[in-house]
């Protein structure tokens, strides 16, 4: 609760300084604009298709996302409070990383998954969950409505204590707003 | 009377931690738990905990508790003692307990005081109308008992609990109005204050609640804006209905036996308030005396779970047991190290630092 006097200096696994969070982020909550672009893969890699994008900005004790990834995409840390750091060239979008990380900051955007559509894929903790080719609420980073999502996939955990991964197509200009869906509960009978 | 080795106060994550590492070192250990079940706080964590692999990293804390539990009633050479509260150390290296129908003693050769830590309460006017709760029985209403607290949440506080409350009230179906931070800046981690932004929370930091409105009970708080010096700004007074304000502003540790056992107490704010001293391996001024989890400094489960280890394997390695002793100690030290490292774990470093300079505590 004590308010921090400075800004932490972030640095990388590899050595190198990043930046760390913003100081809108930290009053809001909202990443800014430049807290964003840091983590977006290059304009050449979104046209490979479905890659992770890692909205982690704060250096904190958490590495799960390392060991989630099956393809050496996310360096292992060599300190636990380390930024991922992502080898964007090496990830092929499976989403696993998005089921594991607690702190719910990943997500796989496809830009190219149809003409005009691009496909997320993030990590749901509510009830009820939607089904699939259910139109639901597409929200942004701060809740508001933006849009509506078509849900493709729903891909439920093995055991009920996981998390569950939705994939929705949002219009290709909504890839890097939408972060968040809401499902309306039924009412119905 | 009955004695065992080690006598364990407390069954959190920082108690069951000790148990687990004392008896396995080849101890006798007493587990004494004033609650009915295991686990303590965890029960109600129902996020995924932070850290690596070795502190259960992306586990949710409800899992952990009942994999920690489980072990501990697998494990031989441990006497479980739940609803049962101790009331006092004594000479003889005696504990008082109250069991649910009768007085007992314990001797126990070393102690390890593991029982936490409590919330702070907030000054605000009619603060003592129903729906005013803590964040602990607001969890612990919801996800022990399954009741909801209310319909909307004023929640005040930006720490990780008031984050990890806020997301818990929306998964229940309950409305958060909004959270209000008196401190410029979110204290808890930005991840989770990102889940709640996006879930439509605003976080309002330099703000903090004035009042209660209700006479029955509550139903709406006025808020207002804090200026640079933390001074309220009249004129900015708004009013937002809720039928729940939940605090989240803070916990003190819980060191009243360890006072009343004559450890050297120092108050440090950045470990939450009173703690005892004590040194690498968690052991108290007194030396029959160890300490682990918030009762030494408030700080999150993953560490608590690592002292826990270190304060049971010290406790044991002090009477003698040594299964790589050593070598386990080590290994703890380094990863609650690891977990302090960052920028996250300055205000710990610094606690820890000054807590220190007060000398050896003896």
């Amino acid at each position: 609760m004590s308010a921090e006097t400075r800004r932490p200096e972030d640095r990388g696994p590899s050595g190198a300084r990043r930046p760390g969070p913003s100081e809108a982020l930290i009053r809001t909550g909202l990443p800014s604009a430049e807290d964003l672009e840091r983590v977006r893969p290059s304009a050449e890699r979104l046209t490979h298709g479905a890659v992770a994008v890692l909205e982690c900005f704060q250096r904190i004790p958490c590495d799960p996302c390392a060991s989630s990834c099956h393809h050496g995409a996310i360096a292992a840390f060599a300190d636990i409070n380390d930024l991922p750091s992502m080898d964007a060239e090496r990830c092929n979008g499976c989403g696993l990383c998005v089921a594991r990380c607690p702190g719910l900051a990943i997500f796989i955007v496809d830009e190219h998954h149809a003409p005009g559509e691009a496909l997320i894929k993030l990590a749901y903790e509510f009830l009820p969950l939607p089904a699939r080719d259910q139109v639901v609420t597409a929200l942004d980073r701060a809740g508001r409505e933006v849009g509506q999502a078509r849900v493709v996939r729903v891909q439920r955990p093995k055991e009920k204590t996981d998390t569950p991964v939705v994939w929705i197509t949002v219009p290709k200009d909504l890839a890097w707003t939408v972060r968040h869906i809401k499902v309306e509960v039924s009412h119905g009978a | 009377m009955k004695s065992v080795e080690i006598a364990v106060v407390g069954a959190g994550p920082a108690g069951l931690s000790a148990t687990l590492a004392a008896a396995g070192q080849g101890a006798s250990v007493a587990l004494i738990e004033r609650d009915e079940h295991l686990g303590g706080q965890l029960v109600k964590q129902t996020h995924k905990f932070f850290g690596s692999a070795r502190q259960e990293a992306g586990t949710r804390g409800v899992v952990i508790a009942r994999r920690l539990g489980q072990a501990v009633r697998e494990q031989a050479g441990i006497d479980l003692r739940l609803a049962t509260t101790v009331l006092g150390y004594y000479s003889d290296k005696v504990l008082y307990l109250e069991e649910p129908d009768r007085l007992a003693k314990l001797q126990a050769e070393r102690a390890i005081f593991a029982t936490g830590a409590s919330e702070r309460m907030l000054i605000f006017g009619n603060n003592d109308r129903p729906g005013v709760y803590g964040a602990g029985a607001v969890q612990t209403l919801m996800n022990v008992h399954g009741v909801m607290p209310g319909r909307r949440v004023l929640m005040i506080g930006a720490g990780n609990i008031g984050l990890i409350v806020s997301y818990q009230l929306l998964q229940a179906g309950v409305q958060v109005a909004a959270i209000v931070e008196a401190a410029p800046r979110i204290g808890g981690y930005l991840v989770h204050a990102a889940k709640v932004r996006r879930a439509g929370v605003p976080i309002l930091t330099g703000h903090t609640v004035k009042e209660a409105v209700g006479e029955e009970a509550v139903e709406a708080a006025v808020i207002w804006r804090l200026d640079e010096q933390w001074r309220p700004v009249p004129g900015t007074e708004e009013r937002v209905d809720c039928d729940v304000i939940c605090l989240a502003t803070g916990l003190s540790p819980l060191g009243e036996l360890m006072w009343q056992a004559g450890c050297r107490m120092a108050y440090v704010p950045e470990l939450g308030g009173h703690v005892p001293w004590h040194d690498d391996d968690l052991r108290t001024s007194h030396e029959d005396i160890y300490v682990a989890g918030d009762a030494s400094g408030v700080e999150e489960a993953s560490a608590a779970m690592v002292e826990g280890r270190i304060a049971g394997l010290a406790a044991a390695r002090s009477l003698g047991h040594d299964r790589d002793v050593e070598e386990k100690l080590g290994e703890a030290r380094r990863e609650l190290a690891a977990l302090r490292a960052g920028p996250t774990g300055e205000k710990i470093r610094r606690g820890l630092e000054s807590l220190r300079q007060g000398g050896d505590g003896r």
